[in-house]
């Protein structure tokens, strides 16, 4: 670990320039160790006031530092955003969610085993090396989205639930915004060192989750074992149905893409249609178009298409009515 | 006094059942346990000697060449290249150290140099950004990609399978591959090095420490007398602390060339590079049986790969001679020579995957003939040991097949893909579970004190395991003392030297050692008493002859001590020794996404003589966790350019959690084992893995009926094979 600076942020304004925040940090710590990330300076910003989930008119305002296991015991949460809950509780282990936050989560660095190997050539790492993970091991890298630069994968849970709940996430800095999390991560093309759009300076304070949708919520993971495992697929839905009909869909996919994936076509396609296998088969058909495998990932395409299928008859009520 | 003892005949007395104190076999404690859950029992790593500092190993990156230079370290105390650093640990057993000479590299991550800095963080810092210079060779790393040796010792046949094969009513031919798998233990490689003049005291995470002693000095180019090794406390082996490694040679020469204690800790991603590996196997199986399963022909053959030169290979094959009947029978071992990480022992090296896959295998078998899996292996268990015709020491598959078929309630099993729980097909599965018996040399020494308790010294170990517990039970059953009236001091080279706690034999070997000391005592405490050591009764402190009864305060003298020394005899070439069981497994497998829950899991086990049936226990559930590892979780990937391990941390490297382990259930065969000592009691550490990963398999097949050929059955490999 290389010796850094340690700031102890006293307001959301107390930001040291270049340096880098550090919360639960569940990632950072074992990235500073390897020396994957070697930060001059971290400011901590633990103590400030931004760990609170409360009503913001009809939307639901997360603070950033609402840790992962407190998020997913809320019982607003629970009540209204029951994809989120699951999503969160199939991260990682109790240990790790006890200490990882909101805004934190957000900022997970890939999993991908050549960004944390600094034996290996690495565009993340080091921009314009090359990419080693293609020809290696590819287990856990993305059939959607990737780049001749970087195949690596968005590996987190909780921003899958929030790319199907329509969250947005609040921005301080020198010019305080919101973005909605579909434009928070970005595809890697040949910057994959640049995997949000925070800027250097800013701050994530919140994650807003508009008005409930209802629903049927559902939050699927499938992975290599039980628990503490990253997900291979997994799919957030949640379909609200009106008279046998499906009236609203929204699904998003993790372990596929550098980000939380979301295809509107798909979702098109299923709207107003009586829920069958052979409509989701089209939906399924729909969102794997784009999709290309690296080699030994190549199972992800059918089982995100299987995933998908079991998630939407659960979420429909075909599955019982078997 | 020493006694000893050579194991050349049989031993039928079950003298231990006829002891008064009546602790051993009981489900005692751990006499260790508040010590570890109170962070006072001091593993390797955890000591602090005064003027301490901290080395990191340098790693190549590369997979083979020669290091030609290696630069500055700024910040850190010094950069250590020593031509006796070691490029791999030693196998267990070993009585040299391993090759050294670190600039010569053979495999990526090998360690080259070790950087030493006053903090971890600043030797890290400075391992991790040295400048170094390579001529890099160009090698195979990919054990399909190389024509592989054949040694010829490992290489046998009787009669001819191919036309077994082709007489045969029903047969299997198929081909399995495991992949490779890491022992993972939870405590890393770690050492504290301290000199004194001219020895050294290393402190560190090891499992056999008398062969560790004479690998250590031969490493260092010293008398073995001038080398003390310390390991209390072991946070678990698996193999892969069976012999030294890079991390204790690197630490006494680093701390001999700075004169201050140096410790060397391991990075859980240095472990995955440098400690051994389970080398990943392929497997081809051939099984031929007439109209009623009768097995006429069994073929198994196997390619393993490890380092050029290594003496290992992964002993794949090792049950397969005498666990079923065959007139036709062909052993292949195939190693091929390639430069990943050293392959070593890990976790029942052999069967854990060679009884995995060809239980598999009788599965299949048993399909394709239309029998019963239980009853096909009943039809086939040998009476006497195949080729050799050795008898066996004693023999308990069958009975521990018709106990777990009872038990587990396997008549209830359905036929294949018939059991529907909404997403989830059920389906139940069984394997055998055998694993060969061995002991090893071993000694202790045991002192009677005149107040009633007693001392027992040994450089044994207990990584984990329960030697604190058990053997302080045998010499508290044998000396007539409460359990909490015996103390027991292990790992420690100025103790007698033992056998080590490896091949399951620890318990057994250095058991009988404890044994053989207390019986020296009884018998010099029945000469005080004037009578025959057979005819004398010691319990709660007090010896009893016939009508005469007195304390041992008054027939000790001060202390009374002896030493026990066992030695394997006769027994081990007269007869097959082996311990045995069943496996049985219930799983959930989701028909969409492949994935797979076990949902109950049983395992009956026959070894001998059980001496704390809670520490036994719970070495099954560790075995037979390692099973659900092999079968549905663990792999370790390296990468094929160029062989460097991929997964680089637990995170990444399955072992099974609490989610993937239903409550396992275990049950012991009553058994006494005449021919393996006194102690009539056998190995077990292994004996729970062997096998249990193929009841969980065979379970999938029952469930869903698709039939995972390469392992783990990650939800991928059960997808290729469900309806789409």
């Amino acid at each position: 670990m290389r010796e850094f600076a340690f700031h102890r942020a006293a307001s959301v304004a107390d930001l040291p320039a270049g340096a880098t925040i550090i919360a639960g940090g569940t990632n950072l710590l074992d990235l500073m160790k390897l020396e994957v990330m070697v930060p001059e300076a971290l400011v901590d910003i633990t103590r400030l006031p931004l760990d609170r989930a409360e009503p913001e008119g009809e939307d639901l305002r997360i603070g950033a530092l609402v840790r992962n296991s407190d998020l997913a015991a809320h019982p607003t949460v629970r009540r209204d955003y029951p994809v989120l809950s699951r999503a969160l509780l199939a991260g990682a282990s109790g240990q790790l969610r006890n200490m990882a936050t909101t805004g934190g989560n957000l900022m997970q660095r890939t999993r991908c085993p050549y960004f944390y190997d600094r034996r290996m050539a690495c565009n993340k790492r080091d921009p314009g090396a090359g990419c080693s993970a293609i020809g290696g091991v590819t287990r856990n890298h993305a059939i959607l989205g990737a780049s001749d630069h970087c195949i690596a994968t968005y590996p987190g849970d909780m921003a899958v639930a929030l790319r199907a709940l329509d969250a947005v996430v609040e921005i301080d800095g020198p010019r305080p915004r919101r973005v909605p999390l579909a434009d928070f991560h970005l595809l890697p093309g040949d910057t994959p060192h640049v995997e949000t759009v925070l800027q250097p300076g800013e701050i994530i304070t919140a994650v807003i989750l508009p008005a409930p949708v209802g629903g049927q919520q559902r939050y699927r993971k499938v992975r290599d074992r039980a628990s503490y495992a990253f997900a291979l697929v997994s799919v957030a839905a949640i379909i609200g149905m009106e008279g046998g009909r499906i009236a609203h869909a929204a699904l998003a996919f993790g372990g596929v893409a550098h980000k939380p994936w979301r295809d509107p076509e798909a979702e098109a396609l299923l709207m107003g249609r009586e829920p069958s296998d052979a409509l989701f088969h089209e939906a399924a058909e729909i969102l794997l178009r784009p999709a290309q495998a690296q080699g030994e990932n190549r199972f992800k395409i059918p089982l995100l298409r299987r995933t998908l299928l079991a998630t939407l008859r659960d979420a429909t009520g075909m599955e019982t009515q078997a | 006094m020493t006694r000893h003892l050579r194991v050349d005949g049989p031993n039928h007395d079950d003298r231990l059942d006829h002891m008064a104190q009546g602790v051993i076999g009981q489900p005692l404690n751990r006499l260790e346990g508040p010590l570890k859950v109170t962070g006072r029992a001091t593993y390797a790593a955890e000591a602090r000697p005064e003027g301490m500092i901290y080395g990191v190993l340098v790693q190549a990156a590369i997979p083979a060449g020669k290091v030609l230079e290696i630069g500055d370290a700024p910040g850190a105390l010094a950069v250590i290249q020593d031509k006796r650093m070691i490029r791999y640990g030693a196998q267990g057993m070993d009585e040299k150290g391993p090759t050294s000479g670190p600039n010569q590299v053979e495999y990526m991550g090998q360690a080259i140099a070790l950087v030493v800095a006053e903090t971890f963080e600043a030797a890290r810092h400075a391992a991790q950004n040295l400048a170094i210079r390579y001529k890099a060779k160009t090698v195979p790393v990919n054990p399909e990609a190389v024509t592989p040796e054949l040694p010829p010792k490992k290489q046998s046949a009787v009669g001819n399978v191919d036309k077994a094969m082709r007489k045969a009513a029903f047969c299997v031919d198929q081909v399995w591959h495991t992949p490779a798998q890491v022992a993972a233990a939870m405590e890393p490689h770690a050492a504290i090095a301290e000199w004194d003049g001219n020895s050294v005291t290393i402190r560190a995470g090891l499992q056999m420490l008398s062969s560790n002693r004479k690998q250590m000095a031969d490493a260092l180019g010293i008398r073995e007398s001038r080398v003390r090794l310390l390991a209390p406390y072991v946070g678990g082996g698996f193999g892969s602390k069976l012999g030294i490694n890079a991390e204790a040679v690197a630490a006494a020469i680093a701390a001999r060339e700075l004169g201050r204690p140096v410790m060397v800790a391991m990075t859980r991603q240095q472990v995955f590079d440098l400690a051994h590996r389970r080398s990943e196997t392929r497997q081809r199986i051939r099984l031929a049986c007439d109209a009623d399963g009768h097995l006429s022909g069994i073929g198994h053959e196997a390619l393993v790969s490890s380092l050029p030169g290594s003496e290992f290979s992964e002993p794949v094959t090792q049950a397969t001679p005498f666990t079923y009947q065959a007139a036709h029978r062909q052993i292949v071992h195939a190693v091929a020579r390639i430069h990943r990480s050293p392959a070593g022992s890990v976790r029942a090296p052999g069967e854990a995957v060679g009884v995995t896959v060809f239980e598999c295998a009788m599965d299949e078998l048993a399909e394709a003939a239309g029998i019963d899996p239980v009853d096909l292996r009943l039809k086939n268990i040998p009476d006497v040991e195949p080729t050799t015709e050795r008898p066996f020491s004693s023999h308990k598959l069958a009975e521990a097949l018709r106990e777990g078929a009872r038990r587990f309630g396997w008549a209830d099993r359905r036929p294949t893909g018939q059991r529907v729980e909404g997403e989830w097909l059920i389906g139940m599965g069984m394997a055998a579970a055998v694993r060969v018996n061995m002991l090893v040399e071993s000694r202790a020494r045991v002192t009677l004190v005149q107040d009633g308790h007693a001392i027992v010294e040994t450089d044994m170990t207990d990584i984990g395991t329960g030697t604190y517990t058990i053997l302080g039970q045998l010499a508290a059953e044998m000396l007539g003392l409460p359990a909490d009236r015996v103390e027991v001091r292990l790992g420690d080279t100025d103790f007698p030297p033992a056998a080590g706690s490896g091949g399951s034999f620890g318990a057994a070997s250095s058991g009988n050692s404890v044994y053989l000391a207390c019986e020296e005592i009884r018998s010099r405490i029945a000469k005080a008493m004037g009578c025959n050591e057979a005819d004398l009764t010691l319990q709660d402190g007090m010896a009893r002859a016939g009508n005469v009864v007195r304390s041992l305060a008054e027939l000790v003298d001060g202390t009374i001590t002896a030493e026990g020394h066992l030695e394997p005899g006769k027994t081990e070439k007269s007869h097959r020794q082996a311990t045995w069981g069943s496996h049985w497994a219930e799983v959930a497998v989701n028909r969409w996404t492949g994935e797979v829950r076990v949902r109950r899991m049983m395992g009956v086990f026959a070894c001998g003589r059980v001496l704390n049936e809670k520490t036994a226990r719970s070495q099954c559930l560790g075995g037979m966790t390692f099973g659900i590892g092999i079968a549905l979780t663990e792999a370790m990937e390296h990468d094929p350019r160029d062989g460097h391990a991929v997964s680089h941390d637990l995170a990444e490297y399955h072992i099974p959690t609490h989610a993937d382990v239903p409550a396992l259930e275990v049950h012991f065969l009553p058994e006494r084992d005449a021919y393996v000592g006194p102690l009539q009691a056998k190995g077990l550490g292994e004996l729970g893995i062997c096998g249990a990963g193929a009841a969980v398999l065979n379970a999938i097949h029952n469930a869903c009926g698709v039939r995972v050929r390469e392992l783990p059955a990650t939800p991928d490999r059960i997808i290729a094979g469900l309806d789409p």
